[in-house]
């Protein structure tokens, strides 16, 4: 479990390009999908709680998953894995990666990447709203969060505290 | 000690910044002007390469910007830094969660975090799209990529790689 953790988030590292929300599509693909490790439910658990503890997003909801399959040394791998392609990566091309960003092949490619994984994002909110939102109490918070973060630059902090905060006043919450 | 400090000082961005991989620059830049390790042009030109190589964007940083200091080992040291407090952090988190999953606070709590939680990834892919989308035809590529993952779910790291392909082919 401990390998499989470490290779599995080591694929991942390896094909996520971007912030924090870039992970989402290959963990819905790797660990919810094929390997069946989290509910697609705890992703959307992890990435919130995520935002509010210290660290890079993408790195806390790979520690998560890790710990929930395999306790610490599972956190460990996950974790392990998820940063050694970055590690190898640069470590190893860093001298010549400079050149090779001012390269035109390399930035049309990347421009299709941003593209692809801009889409990917979308329909993962579009799959995720769809399961998780299931009422128009749920509604307005999605429609009012999206408005407040355009409107004013909120941390996802005082985010995820507010919504935490009037989930609580609303009592709402089914166990699961 | 060189790798110390950086050790050290990355370790403190670990645990103070709070939101993902863009929230270290701030602190990426009080270290250059407090060591004085590489200039803030430097930096800028590493914050580049990051958002384009492979891996979350945070570490990236972290890896490139030991290299520049330190070498391969200053690579290692501060990505290892970086993130050694969330790791610690995340794991009593995730044990405090075991313990309240099943109460109805934590239900109740959720209830509300979710919607909020799947915004905040809309919000991402806004602020992605707003620096990606500026074209007609990037805006049509993205539009015929959304439906190619919606009914075809094929894996995205297949059409990461495809993506990479046409931007090379049309040039974008």
């Amino acid at each position: 479990m401990i390998f499989k953790l470490f290779i599995t988030f080591f694929k991942i590292g390896m094909f996520m390009f971007g912030g924090g929300a870039a992970i989402l599509p290959l963990l819905q693909t790797e660990v919810v999908e094929r390997k069946k490790w989290l509910k697609e439910k705890e992703v959307v658990d992890y990435y919130a709680i995520g935002q509010c503890t210290p660290g890079i997003i993408a790195v806390n909801v790979s520690t998560f998953t890790g710990y929930k399959m395999a306790g610490v040394k599972g956190a460990i791998a996950a974790t392990m894995g998820v940063i050694t392609p970055s590690l190898i990566i640069i470590l190893i091309l860093a001298g010549v990666i400079s050149l090779f960003l001012n390269n035109e092949y390399v930035l049309h490619a990347f421009t299709g990447i941003r593209v692809v994984v801009t889409a990917l994002i979308a329909d993962i909110v579009l799959n995720m709203g769809r399961k998780n939102i299931k009422d128009r109490y749920q509604l307005a918070i999605f429609v009012a969060v999206v408005g407040l973060m355009l409107a004013v630059s909120l941390s996802p902090v005082w985010v995820v505290c507010g919504a935490a905060v009037l989930g609580l006043f609303l009592r709402k919450g089914k166990a699961a | 000690m060189i790798w110390f400090l950086l050790f050290f000082e990355f370790l403190k961005i670990g645990l103070f910044a709070l939101g993902g991989g863009l929230v270290t620059v701030p602190f990426l830049f009080d270290l250059s002007s407090k060591y004085g390790w590489f200039s803030p042009q430097e930096l800028i030109d590493m914050i580049a390469v990051s958002e384009s190589s492979p891996g979350p964007i945070g570490v990236n940083m972290a890896t490139y910007v030991g290299f520049k200091t330190a070498g391969v080992l200053g690579g290692i040291v501060a990505t290892i830094g970086l993130v050694l407090p969330s790791l610690i952090i995340v794991i009593i988190v995730a044990k405090i969660l075991d313990r309240y999953r099943q109460s109805p606070m934590f239900n109740n709590l959720m209830y509300a975090v979710h919607p909020a939680s799947i915004a905040m990834i809309l919000f991402a892919g806004i602020e992605l799209g707003k620096m990606v989308l500026i074209s007609p035809i990037t805006i049509f590529i993205a539009i015929i990529f959304w439906g190619a993952i919606h009914f075809v779910k094929l894996h995205p790291v297949l059409y990461i790689i495809l993506g990479g392909i046409v931007g090379v082919i049309l040039k974008l």
